[in-house]
Protein backbone atom coordinates (compact mmCIF):
# COMPACT_ATOMS: atom_id res chain seq x y z
CA UNK A 1 0.00 0.00 0.00
CA UNK A 2 2.94 2.66 1.09
CA UNK A 3 5.05 1.06 -1.69
CA UNK A 4 7.80 1.18 0.65
CA UNK A 5 10.21 -2.01 0.35
CA UNK A 6 9.72 -3.60 4.06
CA UNK A 7 11.23 -6.72 3.38
CA UNK A 8 14.52 -4.72 2.88
CA UNK A 9 14.38 -4.52 6.95
CA UNK A 10 16.59 -6.86 8.78
CA UNK A 11 15.38 -5.70 12.32
CA UNK A 12 18.46 -3.61 13.35
CA UNK A 13 16.08 -1.53 15.52
CA UNK A 14 17.79 2.03 14.46
CA UNK A 15 14.32 3.43 14.35
CA UNK A 16 12.76 2.55 17.50
CA UNK A 17 15.91 3.31 19.41
CA UNK A 18 15.99 7.28 17.78
CA UNK A 19 11.88 7.32 18.54
CA UNK A 20 11.12 9.78 21.01
CA UNK A 21 7.81 8.16 21.67
CA UNK A 22 8.58 4.36 21.35
CA UNK A 23 8.49 3.88 25.23
CA UNK A 24 5.27 5.05 25.15
CA UNK A 25 3.97 2.72 22.01
CA UNK A 26 2.23 -0.94 22.74
CA UNK A 27 4.69 -2.14 19.88
CA UNK A 28 7.73 -0.37 18.68
CA UNK A 29 8.12 1.33 15.53
CA UNK A 30 10.50 -2.06 14.34
CA UNK A 31 7.85 -4.11 15.80
CA UNK A 32 5.32 -2.56 13.92
CA UNK A 33 7.09 -2.94 10.61
CA UNK A 34 7.77 -6.86 11.29
CA UNK A 35 4.28 -7.27 11.98
CA UNK A 36 3.19 -5.82 8.82
CA UNK A 37 5.85 -8.17 7.35
CA UNK A 38 4.12 -11.15 8.87
CA UNK A 39 0.64 -9.49 7.52
CA UNK A 40 -0.66 -8.98 11.28
CA UNK A 41 -3.33 -6.72 10.23
CA UNK A 42 -5.87 -6.74 13.38
CA UNK A 43 -2.85 -5.90 15.50
CA UNK A 44 -1.27 -3.47 13.76
CA UNK A 45 -4.54 -1.02 12.77
CA UNK A 46 -5.64 -1.61 16.30
CA UNK A 47 -2.21 0.09 17.93
CA UNK A 48 -1.27 2.68 19.56
CA UNK A 49 1.77 2.65 17.87
CA UNK A 50 0.59 3.88 14.85
CA UNK A 51 -1.17 7.14 16.21
CA UNK A 52 1.31 7.83 19.17
CA UNK A 53 4.16 8.22 15.80
CA UNK A 54 5.12 12.14 16.18
CA UNK A 55 6.09 12.35 12.15
CA UNK A 56 9.45 13.54 13.62
CA UNK A 57 11.23 11.55 10.72
CA UNK A 58 14.22 10.77 13.12
CA UNK A 59 13.66 6.98 11.90
CA UNK A 60 13.27 7.78 8.08
CA UNK A 61 16.74 9.76 8.26
CA UNK A 62 18.56 7.07 9.95
CA UNK A 63 17.25 3.76 8.63
CA UNK A 64 20.07 1.52 6.95
CA UNK A 65 17.76 0.46 4.29
CA UNK A 66 16.23 3.69 3.31
CA UNK A 67 12.62 2.47 4.03
CA UNK A 68 10.07 5.42 4.83
CA UNK A 69 8.66 4.56 8.07
CA UNK A 70 6.60 7.75 8.18
CA UNK A 71 5.01 6.59 4.81
CA UNK A 72 4.70 3.44 6.18
CA UNK A 73 2.75 4.74 9.47
CA UNK A 74 0.59 7.26 7.45
CA UNK A 75 -0.36 4.65 5.49
CA UNK A 76 -1.70 2.60 8.38
CA UNK A 77 -3.43 5.20 9.83
CA UNK A 78 -5.27 6.19 6.74
CA UNK A 79 -6.01 2.08 6.35
CA UNK A 80 -7.27 2.46 10.33
CA UNK A 81 -9.60 5.34 9.34
CA UNK A 82 -11.23 3.89 6.13
CA UNK A 83 -11.84 0.67 7.80
CA UNK A 84 -13.74 3.02 10.60
CA UNK A 85 -11.43 0.79 13.55
CA UNK A 86 -11.80 2.14 17.08
CA UNK A 87 -8.31 1.74 18.31
CA UNK A 88 -6.74 2.73 21.35
CA UNK A 89 -5.59 6.11 21.09
CA UNK A 90 -8.89 7.68 20.05
CA UNK A 91 -8.35 11.40 20.81
CA UNK A 92 -5.66 11.54 18.40
CA UNK A 93 -7.77 10.65 15.26
CA UNK A 94 -10.69 12.72 16.41
CA UNK A 95 -7.81 15.83 17.01
CA UNK A 96 -6.82 14.99 13.22
CA UNK A 97 -10.55 15.38 12.45
CA UNK A 98 -10.80 18.47 14.54
CA UNK A 99 -7.87 20.39 13.77
CA UNK A 100 -8.55 19.54 9.55
CA UNK A 101 -12.26 20.82 10.20
CA UNK A 102 -11.83 24.40 9.99
CA UNK A 103 -9.49 23.95 6.69
CA UNK A 104 -12.52 22.71 5.05
CA UNK A 105 -14.50 25.33 5.76
CA UNK A 106 -12.44 28.35 6.26
CA UNK A 107 -8.92 27.39 4.53
CA UNK A 108 -7.28 28.30 7.80
CA UNK A 109 -6.41 26.70 11.12
CA UNK A 110 -9.05 28.25 14.04
CA UNK A 111 -6.75 27.17 17.23
CA UNK A 112 -9.26 28.70 19.81
CA UNK A 113 -12.38 26.47 17.94
CA UNK A 114 -9.90 23.69 18.09
CA UNK A 115 -8.64 23.93 21.43
CA UNK A 116 -12.56 23.83 22.92
CA UNK A 117 -13.28 21.33 20.96
CA UNK A 118 -11.01 19.55 22.23
CA UNK A 119 -11.97 20.15 25.41
CA UNK A 120 -15.33 18.89 25.04
CA UNK A 121 -14.80 15.71 23.77
CA UNK A 122 -11.89 14.64 26.18
CA UNK A 123 -13.83 15.76 29.02
CA UNK A 124 -10.50 16.88 30.18
CA UNK A 125 -12.05 20.16 30.76
CA UNK A 126 -9.29 21.91 32.90
CA UNK A 127 -6.38 20.05 32.21
CA UNK A 128 -3.41 23.00 30.78
CA UNK A 129 -6.57 25.51 32.58
CA UNK A 130 -3.35 27.73 32.90
CA UNK A 131 -1.38 27.42 30.38
CA UNK A 132 -5.09 28.38 28.22
CA UNK A 133 -5.16 31.61 30.52
CA UNK A 134 -1.71 32.65 29.98
CA UNK A 135 -1.96 32.07 26.56
CA UNK A 136 -5.21 34.12 25.95
CA UNK A 137 -3.27 37.10 28.45
CA UNK A 138 -0.84 37.14 25.85
CA UNK A 139 -3.30 37.24 23.01
CA UNK A 140 -1.93 34.29 21.54
CA UNK A 141 -5.37 32.87 20.73
CA UNK A 142 -7.40 35.40 19.18
CA UNK A 143 -11.62 34.81 19.10
CA UNK A 144 -12.45 35.64 15.55
CA UNK A 145 -11.03 33.13 12.92
CA UNK A 146 -9.80 34.14 9.12
CA UNK A 147 -11.53 32.86 6.21
CA UNK A 148 -9.89 33.33 2.97
CA UNK A 149 -11.19 34.02 -0.60
CA UNK A 150 -10.65 30.41 -1.70
CA UNK A 151 -12.72 29.05 0.93
CA UNK A 152 -15.09 27.60 -1.25
CA UNK A 153 -12.25 25.73 -3.45
CA UNK A 154 -10.51 24.25 -0.19
CA UNK A 155 -13.90 22.74 0.66
CA UNK A 156 -14.08 21.47 -2.72
CA UNK A 157 -10.60 19.73 -2.85
CA UNK A 158 -11.80 18.32 0.51
CA UNK A 159 -14.99 16.73 -1.04
CA UNK A 160 -13.04 15.43 -4.28
CA UNK A 161 -10.14 13.70 -2.09
CA UNK A 162 -12.44 12.17 0.10
CA UNK A 163 -10.26 13.22 3.34
CA UNK A 164 -11.43 12.29 6.44
CA UNK A 165 -13.56 15.53 6.68
CA UNK A 166 -15.05 15.15 3.66
CA UNK A 167 -15.99 11.59 3.88
CA UNK A 168 -17.83 11.54 7.08
CA UNK A 169 -19.48 14.70 6.06
CA UNK A 170 -18.64 16.71 9.09
CA UNK B 1 15.69 38.78 -4.60
CA UNK B 2 12.47 38.17 -3.66
CA UNK B 3 10.27 34.84 -2.24
CA UNK B 4 6.67 34.10 -1.99
CA UNK B 5 6.46 34.54 1.88
CA UNK B 6 4.40 31.69 3.16
CA UNK B 7 3.84 32.46 7.30
CA UNK B 8 1.36 30.04 7.67
CA UNK B 9 -1.40 29.41 10.49
CA UNK B 10 0.59 29.85 13.68
CA UNK B 11 2.75 32.76 12.46
CA UNK B 12 -0.67 34.52 10.70
CA UNK B 13 -3.02 34.19 13.92
CA UNK B 14 -1.23 35.11 17.35
CA UNK B 15 0.18 32.32 18.39
CA UNK B 16 3.65 33.47 16.63
CA UNK B 17 3.12 36.90 15.62
CA UNK B 18 6.41 37.91 17.36
CA UNK B 19 7.87 35.04 14.85
CA UNK B 20 5.99 36.91 11.68
CA UNK B 21 7.04 40.27 12.68
CA UNK B 22 10.71 39.68 13.35
CA UNK B 23 10.58 37.81 10.11
CA UNK B 24 9.31 40.68 8.03
CA UNK B 25 11.32 43.10 10.14
CA UNK B 26 14.71 41.04 9.07
CA UNK B 27 13.69 41.00 5.89
CA UNK B 28 13.35 44.70 4.97
CA UNK B 29 16.90 44.99 6.62
CA UNK B 30 18.30 42.65 4.61
CA UNK B 31 16.21 43.64 1.77
CA UNK B 32 14.95 40.76 0.68
CA UNK B 33 11.73 40.70 -1.03
CA UNK B 34 8.82 39.16 1.03
CA UNK B 35 5.50 39.24 -1.14
CA UNK B 36 2.94 36.95 1.09
CA UNK B 37 1.76 34.04 -0.73
CA UNK B 38 -1.81 35.05 -1.95
CA UNK B 39 -4.98 34.08 -0.42
CA UNK B 40 -2.88 30.45 0.74
CA UNK B 41 -4.78 27.75 2.82
CA UNK B 42 -3.48 25.71 6.22
CA UNK B 43 -0.83 22.94 5.16
CA UNK B 44 -2.38 20.28 7.30
CA UNK B 45 -0.01 19.69 9.26
CA UNK B 46 0.70 16.77 10.72
CA UNK B 47 -3.50 15.95 10.55
CA UNK B 48 -3.36 15.92 6.82
CA UNK B 49 -0.36 13.25 6.10
CA UNK B 50 -1.49 11.44 8.46
CA UNK B 51 -4.85 10.73 7.67
CA UNK B 52 -5.20 11.37 3.72
CA UNK B 53 -2.35 11.09 1.18
CA UNK B 54 -4.80 12.10 -1.60
CA UNK B 55 -5.93 15.17 0.36
CA UNK B 56 -3.11 16.24 2.28
CA UNK B 57 -0.76 16.62 -0.99
CA UNK B 58 -3.75 18.67 -2.89
CA UNK B 59 -4.14 20.98 0.36
CA UNK B 60 -0.30 21.46 0.02
CA UNK B 61 -0.44 21.96 -3.81
CA UNK B 62 -2.79 24.37 -4.55
CA UNK B 63 -0.47 26.72 -1.76
CA UNK B 64 2.26 25.42 -4.64
CA UNK B 65 0.17 26.09 -7.68
CA UNK B 66 -0.58 29.73 -6.49
CA UNK B 67 3.29 30.06 -5.98
CA UNK B 68 4.14 29.11 -9.48
CA UNK B 69 1.48 30.97 -10.95
CA UNK B 70 3.06 34.36 -8.64
CA UNK B 71 6.67 33.10 -10.47
CA UNK B 72 8.56 33.03 -6.82
CA UNK B 73 10.17 30.68 -5.02
CA UNK B 74 8.19 30.04 -1.86
CA UNK B 75 10.26 31.09 1.71
CA UNK B 76 7.90 29.64 4.40
CA UNK B 77 8.98 30.31 7.94
CA UNK B 78 7.31 27.87 9.96
CA UNK B 79 9.52 24.02 9.50
CA UNK B 80 6.07 22.18 9.80
CA UNK B 81 4.78 23.77 6.44
CA UNK B 82 8.02 24.24 4.97
CA UNK B 83 8.42 20.22 5.57
CA UNK B 84 4.57 19.86 3.82
CA UNK B 85 5.45 21.97 1.35
CA UNK B 86 8.64 20.40 0.07
CA UNK B 87 7.51 16.81 0.32
CA UNK B 88 5.01 17.87 -2.14
CA UNK B 89 6.65 19.26 -3.98
CA UNK B 90 9.05 16.39 -4.86
CA UNK B 91 5.67 13.72 -4.91
CA UNK B 92 4.36 15.54 -7.08
CA UNK B 93 7.74 16.14 -9.66
CA UNK B 94 7.96 12.37 -9.36
CA UNK B 95 4.16 11.06 -9.20
CA UNK B 96 2.72 12.55 -12.72
CA UNK B 97 -0.58 10.12 -11.83
CA UNK B 98 -1.07 11.98 -8.18
CA UNK B 99 -0.08 14.95 -10.00
CA UNK B 100 -2.86 15.18 -12.17
CA UNK B 101 -5.36 14.36 -9.73
CA UNK B 102 -4.31 17.15 -7.66
CA UNK B 103 -4.12 19.50 -10.40
CA UNK B 104 -7.66 18.60 -11.18
CA UNK B 105 -9.09 19.06 -7.90
CA UNK B 106 -7.05 22.46 -6.87
CA UNK B 107 -7.79 23.90 -10.78
CA UNK B 108 -4.39 25.45 -11.47
CA UNK B 109 -1.68 24.21 -13.65
CA UNK B 110 1.56 22.56 -11.38
CA UNK B 111 4.80 21.90 -12.84
CA UNK B 112 7.17 21.98 -10.16
CA UNK B 113 9.18 24.90 -11.52
CA UNK B 114 9.79 27.06 -8.46
CA UNK B 115 10.94 25.73 -5.13
CA UNK B 116 10.53 25.95 -1.80
CA UNK B 117 12.68 27.66 1.03
CA UNK B 118 13.23 28.04 4.39
CA UNK B 119 14.25 31.49 5.88
CA UNK B 120 17.15 29.86 7.79
CA UNK B 121 18.52 28.76 4.53
CA UNK B 122 17.29 32.07 2.01
CA UNK B 123 19.24 34.00 5.39
CA UNK B 124 22.32 32.27 5.61
CA UNK B 125 22.78 30.81 1.59
CA UNK B 126 21.16 33.78 -0.25
CA UNK B 127 21.83 36.65 2.19
CA UNK B 128 25.33 35.45 3.71
CA UNK B 129 26.77 35.41 7.26
CA UNK B 130 29.21 38.44 5.99
CA UNK B 131 26.00 40.34 5.16
CA UNK B 132 24.30 40.01 8.47
CA UNK B 133 27.19 40.76 10.46
CA UNK B 134 27.55 43.97 8.98
CA UNK B 135 24.04 45.08 9.79
CA UNK B 136 24.68 43.83 13.08
CA UNK B 137 24.92 47.40 15.64
CA UNK B 138 24.29 45.66 19.19
CA UNK B 139 26.58 42.70 19.35
CA UNK B 140 24.79 39.82 21.66
CA UNK B 141 28.04 39.87 23.49
CA UNK B 142 27.76 37.27 26.40
CA UNK B 143 24.60 35.84 26.06
CA UNK B 144 25.01 31.96 25.76
CA UNK B 145 21.98 30.33 23.58
CA UNK B 146 21.86 26.72 21.99
CA UNK B 147 19.96 26.50 18.99
CA UNK B 148 17.05 23.76 18.31
CA UNK B 149 16.17 22.98 15.28
CA UNK B 150 14.02 20.55 15.58
CA UNK B 151 12.52 17.88 13.50
CA UNK B 152 11.69 19.56 10.24
CA UNK B 153 14.24 21.83 8.93
CA UNK B 154 17.04 19.22 8.66
CA UNK B 155 14.88 15.74 8.24
CA UNK B 156 14.20 14.31 6.26
CA UNK B 157 17.69 14.89 4.44
CA UNK B 158 16.49 13.40 1.04
CA UNK B 159 13.90 16.30 1.08
CA UNK B 160 14.82 19.62 2.95
CA UNK B 161 18.27 18.82 2.42
CA UNK B 162 19.71 22.28 3.55
CA UNK B 163 21.59 21.77 6.73
CA UNK B 164 23.20 18.33 8.19
CA UNK B 165 20.39 15.93 9.44
CA UNK B 166 21.99 15.23 12.88
CA UNK B 167 24.62 18.44 13.34
CA UNK B 168 23.06 21.17 11.61
CA UNK B 169 25.48 24.46 11.79
CA UNK B 170 23.34 27.29 9.88
CA UNK B 171 21.86 28.48 12.62
CA UNK B 172 24.65 28.33 15.02
CA UNK B 173 26.86 30.07 12.72
CA UNK B 174 24.26 32.62 12.29
CA UNK B 175 23.46 33.60 16.80
CA UNK B 176 27.62 33.69 16.30
CA UNK B 177 27.53 35.84 13.87
CA UNK B 178 25.67 38.00 16.01
CA UNK B 179 27.87 38.33 18.86
CA UNK B 180 26.22 35.17 21.05
CA UNK B 181 28.33 32.49 22.62
CA UNK B 182 26.77 29.92 20.89
CA UNK B 183 26.97 26.88 22.78
CA UNK B 184 27.53 22.88 21.35
CA UNK B 185 24.42 20.36 22.99
CA UNK B 186 22.79 17.22 22.25
CA UNK B 187 19.57 18.38 21.72
CA UNK B 188 20.03 20.16 18.26
CA UNK B 189 17.64 17.72 16.63
CA UNK B 190 15.39 15.88 19.04
CA UNK B 191 11.70 16.12 18.35
CA UNK B 192 9.58 18.50 21.12
CA UNK B 193 6.49 16.36 20.69
CA UNK B 194 4.77 19.29 19.06
CA UNK B 195 2.20 17.10 17.30
CA UNK B 196 0.96 15.28 20.27
CA UNK B 197 0.85 19.12 22.08
CA UNK B 198 -2.97 18.97 22.59
CA UNK B 199 -3.62 14.99 23.07
CA UNK B 200 -0.78 13.74 24.83
CA UNK B 201 0.35 16.13 27.61
CA UNK B 202 2.33 13.77 30.13
CA UNK B 203 4.45 12.21 26.92
CA UNK B 204 5.11 16.26 25.73
CA UNK B 205 6.27 17.64 28.71
CA UNK B 206 8.76 15.10 29.32
CA UNK B 207 10.61 15.80 25.89
CA UNK B 208 10.29 19.12 26.41
CA UNK B 209 11.72 18.79 30.03
CA UNK B 210 14.31 16.53 28.64
CA UNK B 211 14.99 19.44 25.95
CA UNK B 212 15.41 21.99 28.91
CA UNK B 213 17.69 19.70 31.17
CA UNK B 214 20.10 18.87 27.96
CA UNK B 215 20.48 22.87 27.43
CA UNK B 216 20.78 23.60 30.77
CA UNK B 217 23.35 21.10 31.23
CA UNK B 218 25.36 23.07 28.67
CA UNK B 219 24.50 26.21 30.99
CA UNK B 220 22.60 27.52 28.46
CA UNK B 221 20.51 31.27 29.44
CA UNK B 222 18.05 30.08 26.32
CA UNK B 223 16.71 28.41 23.69
CA UNK B 224 16.51 29.57 20.01
CA UNK B 225 13.81 27.97 17.70
CA UNK B 226 12.79 28.53 14.16
CA UNK B 227 9.95 26.61 14.58
CA UNK B 228 6.36 28.30 16.23
CA UNK B 229 5.27 24.79 17.46
CA UNK B 230 8.92 23.85 18.97
CA UNK B 231 8.90 27.20 20.22
CA UNK B 232 5.57 27.36 21.84
CA UNK B 233 5.94 23.96 23.12
CA UNK B 234 8.84 24.53 25.17
CA UNK B 235 7.50 27.87 25.79
CA UNK B 236 4.75 26.85 27.53
CA UNK B 237 5.50 23.51 28.98
CA UNK B 238 8.07 24.13 31.08
CA UNK B 239 7.23 24.63 34.88
CA UNK B 240 6.90 28.37 35.59
CA UNK B 241 7.74 27.58 39.12
CA UNK B 242 11.21 26.64 38.72
CA UNK B 243 12.87 29.47 36.71
CA UNK B 244 11.97 28.43 33.16
CA UNK B 245 14.61 29.48 30.13
CA UNK B 246 13.22 31.87 27.54
CA UNK B 247 12.94 30.15 23.93
CA UNK B 248 13.54 32.61 21.08
CA UNK B 249 12.61 32.81 17.83
CA UNK B 250 16.39 33.48 15.88
CA UNK B 251 14.72 35.97 13.74
CA UNK B 252 14.15 38.05 17.11
CA UNK B 253 17.12 37.88 18.29
CA UNK B 254 18.62 39.22 14.48
CA UNK B 255 16.25 42.26 14.71
CA UNK B 256 17.46 42.96 18.58
CA UNK B 257 21.19 42.69 17.57
CA UNK B 258 20.39 45.24 14.38
CA UNK B 259 18.87 47.53 16.64
CA UNK B 260 15.36 47.28 15.70
CA UNK B 261 13.44 49.50 17.80
CA UNK B 262 10.22 47.31 18.21
CA UNK B 263 12.58 44.19 19.02
CA UNK B 264 10.86 44.56 22.73
CA UNK B 265 6.82 44.01 21.71
CA UNK B 266 7.74 40.73 20.55
CA UNK B 267 9.53 39.52 23.48
CA UNK B 268 6.42 40.80 25.71
CA UNK B 269 4.49 38.07 24.09
CA UNK B 270 6.70 35.04 25.22
CA UNK B 271 4.98 33.28 27.93
CA UNK B 272 8.83 32.93 29.87
CA UNK B 273 9.53 36.41 29.64
CA UNK B 274 13.23 36.88 28.16
CA UNK B 275 13.21 40.49 29.25
CA UNK B 276 15.04 40.23 32.81
CA UNK B 277 17.61 38.22 30.62
CA UNK B 278 18.15 40.69 28.13
CA UNK B 279 18.08 43.58 30.43
CA UNK B 280 21.13 41.72 32.52
CA UNK B 281 23.25 41.68 29.58
CA UNK B 282 22.39 45.13 28.59
CA UNK B 283 20.44 43.87 25.51
CA UNK B 284 17.18 45.98 26.18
Amino acid sequence: MSGEKLERCYQCSTCTLGCPVSPAMDYHPDQIIRMVQLGLKELVLNSSAIWLCLGCETCVARCPNEIDILRVMDTLREMSLQEKRKGKERIIPAFHRAFLYPIKVLGRQYELGLILYLKLKSGDLFGDLGLGLRMILKRKLPFIPTRIKGAKRVGEIFNKTKGISGREGD
Amino acid sequence: MKYAYYPGCSLEAALAKEYDLSVRAVSERLGIGMEELPDWNCCGASSGHSTSYLLNHAIVGRNLAIAEKQGLDIAAACPACYVRLKHTRRELKENAELREKVVESVGLPYEAKYDVRHILDVLVKDIGIETIKKKVTKPLTSLRLVSYYGCFLVRPPKVVAFDDPENPQSMDTLLAALGAEVLDWSGKVDCCGGSLALTKRDIVIRLVSELVEMARGVRAEALVAACPLCQMNIDGRQDFAADPLPVFYFTELMGLAMGERNARSWFKKHLVSPMKLLTSHGLL
